[in-house]
């Protein structure tokens, strides 16, 4: 058993300790908004927040982060209000198919916590999520949006 | 000239003139539509629009949403006709069924203005003559959605729904039609009397749907043309869309499937041992071309998959490659045995007596797709029927070929259309996912979610075909071309991808066909992503050699095209092509028709330390006769440069012993952000029929930076992409 604190709540997972974080989210938690790209690592389609850094999820064992503090796609909005990033996102009409855009939206509110007025290098270097549709343009403005650049 | 498009046109006339003149007749499925998607509480006046008696109108829309905005795109050119409160407006994607067919593509069709594209049908069984089967369409691709669904569906449906509205009112309220003003989803009358369209839709619904409309003026919108907010976008950003790897079933298993590697392969063998035990582990699955493992999670199948060894039966592809590839299209072409793809003037007498001919060949490598969501399709097989769940491009076409797998009839198939997770042709007619899905589901109780792992996605693609193409042309003392003698393998869609806009005296364009071994199939923009860099990168090597500025050289060759001529200044004055670069930087500009629309680029670049490319600055002109949304338009032209660029720089798929050898995106690297280069949109609306926005964007890219680079270092690359090549000496630099 592997003890999960996904969004808030405490999850107790009958999985193995290897099993990727990526994988207990989506197949045993049914948090679909998590995305599965690559499964290496290099697209970033899996990002989520440990402890509010970006993590891509898909190469992560879930032994390795119990008890600490998950966030997910879906916890982004507790509470019912978008998180700024996420309006932000609307605003610039970032999505395309959508498909990459959580990894996208959780790279970008780990970036302005970091960062909270990037420059582009800096939105050029943290932000290596591939995104097919080719809304990079979009998203851009989108984070200098939501920081107010 | 007999065109091809021509001949289509005459051959479907000839064997389907009564299937077409069925299917054109205007509404006559609107009774079987009802039956599917009507409501109590709302009334279809025709195929496309429900208004309910709340005053909702719901488009009902036939096509996929991929992230071009479709599905807010259509039902902007219907409210626009039906006068409709954009606040009121809702959106739902058609069933997969007849009643919903793409008829605006058949009536286009049938006038000769429009081509069926080619990613409706895989090159194998691409074919003309069933009528029936180009009827029942609900294809996504060959951006075709607002230009034929759109303008000859959505907005003829908005106008009749409008004029059956104004009709039950002026019946009611004892007035005549034309004193009835229609506005913001309200009816009034001076007298005083009003109604909503909700209120007056059950009336309305009564009369019969008319089939001579009269469309608005473009000075009248209020709604096309506007930047509208897309409606598939909030669920988008908190991960609330559902695509087709999202769907969670009672009792559902997940599949994971290796097909043989080798191209045309089959199952041997397979000892189920290593897997059988392991955890979660429900079933191993046995088809003629693939081992799957089904299991209670994604994770846990593909260790299982993992242990298998199978063996294959590698059949007559283990020893292909794509030297050998290659090197049989170099045969093919020197053997010279060409079909005629169009033919202007004498070509081959203008070329012997020409004082100047320039010859070069250039060649692109295989492409794999690469959707960000694999390929992925849930089925379950209950008492003899079928249902499915996943992102389709065409979800009729995917009907009828799962229904042909499972060996039962259409009827007995349902299918679910989830959101897709990037198409690009992908998701259209090549359904290798669907096959192995229903294979799997007919062994297994419950649904199934069978999903591709990346490296299976990479390695069992349809790819965007290598081509080889050879080129001559003729200049005369006055640098004007005098011949053009196109020579290249394979030719697949759209017609117009292989053409020339310039008016060039004689022009020859020859194929020849059947060289590719390996599946392949349309890949965004189609024959435009080969053709858009041959031609424009060779036009732009007659530029040189007539010593005269790319820009002005094409410009000169434009005397009978002024839409393309209007397109290519007002990119060359975007880009400042009249101001030098600076020191460091240079330019290259390309210029394409494709889908109906004109587009013409200028590609800044510099050089990295290390001799890679990097592309500075792209603008686009772009006439696509109209423009419904300028946002998503805007977002379709950058984005569709963005996936050329990825091409132009780094897309290349190798075959080695049958197989594909890059696997993941780490050995197939794509454009991210950091390489992205500022990119200006700029339309002309020239009122032309109106042309696609989804591909038109990648056509011209990959020619513009080449030409670009050319004119920084004085290097020709004639071959992509451009990471194998020490761009400063013009020197491959990686293995063929």
């Amino acid at each position: 058993m592997i003890s999960l604190t996904v969004n808030g709540a405490k999850h107790e997972v009958d999985v193995e300790e290897n099993m990727p974080l990526l994988w207990v989210l989506r197949d045993v938690l049914n948090l679909t908004g998590t995305k599965y790209g690559c499964g290496v690592a290099v697209c970033g389609a899996c990002t989520v927040l440990i402890e509010g850094a970006a993590v891509r999820s898909c190469s992560l064992p879930a032994g390795l982060v119990s008890g600490k503090s998950i966030t997910t796609i879906e916890g982004l909005s507790a509470g019912g209000a978008l998180h700024k990033v996420q309006q932000a996102w609307i605003d610039a009409q970032a999505p395309q198919c959508g498909y990459c855009q959580s990894g996208q939206i959780m790279a970008a509110v780990a970036l302005l916590s970091d960062k909270p007025k990037p420059t582009d290098d800096e939105i050029d270097s943290v932000m290596t999520n591939i995104c097919r549709c080719g809304s990079y343009a979009q998203v851009r403005a989108a984070i200098h949006a939501a920081a107010g650049t | 000239m007999v065109t091809r498009r021509m001949f289509i046109v005459s051959g479907i006339v000839a064997s389907g003139g009564l299937a077409i003149g069925y299917a054109l007749m205007p509404y006559t499925t609107l009774g079987r539509a009802r039956k599917i998607a009507g409501k109590p509480d709302a009334s279809m006046l025709t195929t496309w629009v429900r208004i309910g008696t709340d005053n909702s109108v719901t488009v009902i829309v036939p096509h996929s949403e991929m992230g071009q905005g479709v599905h807010t795109s259509l039902p902007m050119m219907l409210a626009e006709e039906l006068d409709a409160d954009w606040s009121l407006v809702r959106m739902e994607q058609a069933p997969a069924d007849m009643a919903f067919a793409n008829v605006g593509l058949a009536r286009g069709f049938l006038r000769g203005d429009k081509s069926i594209p080619g990613v409706l049908s895989g090159p194998a069984d691409f074919t003309f003559r069933k009528i029936a089967e180009l009827m029942n369409l609900q294809l996504t691709g060959g951006s075709t959605s607002v230009r034929f669904t759109g303008v000859d569906g959505m907005r003829r449906t908005g106008a009749a729904a409008r004029a059956m509205l104004i009709k039950a009112a002026a019946q009611k309220w004892s007035v005549p039609e034309l004193e009835i003003v229609a506005r913001q989803s309200k009816l009034t009358h001076a007298s005083g009397k009003s109604a909503t369209y909700g209120e007056m839709a059950t009336a309305a619904a009564e009369l019969d749907v008319p089939s001579n409309v009269q469309l608005k003026r473009k000075s009248d919108y209020t709604i096309v043309g506007r930047p509208i907010k897309r409606f598939d976008i909030p669920s988008k950003v908190d991960g609330s869309a559902r695509f087709g790897v999202d769907l969670r079933l009672p009792n559902m298993s997940f599949a994971v499937v290796a097909a043989s590697p080798v191209f045309g392969g089959k199952l041997k063998s397979v000892d189920e041992a290593p897997a059988k035990s392991m955890r979660g582990v429900r079933q191993i699955v046995k088809l003629p071309d693939a081992v799957a493992v089904v299991a209670d999670n994604t994770w846990r199948a593909n260790q299982a998959l993992m242990a298998l060894r199978p063996e294959w039966d590698e059949g007559p592809n283990a020893a292909t490659s794509s030297a050998s590839i290659f090197a049989a299209m170099d045969a093919a072409l020197d053997a010279g045995k060409f079909k005629s793809d169009f033919s202007i003037g004498n070509v081959d007498a203008a070329l012997k007596d020409a004082r100047k001919v320039i010859g070069h060949a250039y060649r692109v490598p295989y492409l794999a797709h690469a959707t960000m969501e694999t390929m992925n399709c849930t089925a379950h097989f209950d008492n003899g029927k079928l249902t499915i769940w996943g992102g389709f491009q065409d979800g009729l076409g995917a009907r009828a070929k799962a229904a042909k797998f499972a060996g039962i009839p259409i009827d007995d198939v349902t299918l679910n259309h989830t959101a897709m997770g990037g198409g690009f042709g992908r998701r259209g007619s090549t359904l290798n996912y669907l096959q192995h899905a229903i294979g799997v589901a007919r062994q297994v109780q419950g649904p199934v979610q069978l999903v591709f792992t990346r490296e299976e996605d990479m390695t069992q693609d349809y790819y965007r075909h290598g081509s080889v193409s050879r080129m001559n042309a003729a200049l005369d003392d006055k640098g004007k071309v005098t011949a053009w003698l196109h020579q290249f393998t394979e030719k697949f869609d759209p017609p117009e991808a292989t053409m020339v806009n310039y008016d060039f005296a004689n022009q020859a364009s020859r194929y020849v066909k059947g060289l590719n071994p390996i599946p392949w199939g349309p890949w965004r923009s189609v024959d435009h992503t080969q053709m858009g860099f041959f031609i424009e990168s060779f036009v732009d090597e007659l530029a040189h050699e007539a010593r005269q500025d790319p820009f002005e050289f094409r410009r000169a060759h434009l005397s009978a095209a002024p839409r393309h001529k209007a397109v290519l200044e007002l990119a060359a004055s975007m880009a400042g092509w009249d101001k030098r670069p600076a020191a460091g930087q240079a330019r290259g500009i390309a210029l394409r028709e494709a889908f109906g629309t004109i587009v013409a680029q200028v590609a800044e670049v510099a050089l990295t330390k290390d001799g890679r490319v990097r592309v500075l600055n792209i603008w686009s002109a772009v006439d696509p006769g109209e423009v419904v949304n300028p946002a998503t338009f805007t977002a379709q032209i950058q984005g569709g440069a963005v996936y050329g660029l990825t091409a132009a720089l780094y897309g290349e798929i190798t075959i080695a012993k049958g197989r594909v050898m890059q696997r993941n995106f780490t050995e197939y690297d794509m454009v991210r952000m950091g390489d992205v280069p500022r990119h200006e949109v700029r339309f002309i609306e020239s009122g032309a029929p109106t042309g696609g926005a989804g591909e038109p964007g990648t056509a011209p890219i990959a020619a513009a930076v080449g030409n670009a680079i050319f004119a920084l270092t004085g290097q020709r690359i004639r071959e992509l992409p451009f990471k194998n090549f020490d761009l400063k000496t013009g020197t491959r630099i990686a293995a063929l």
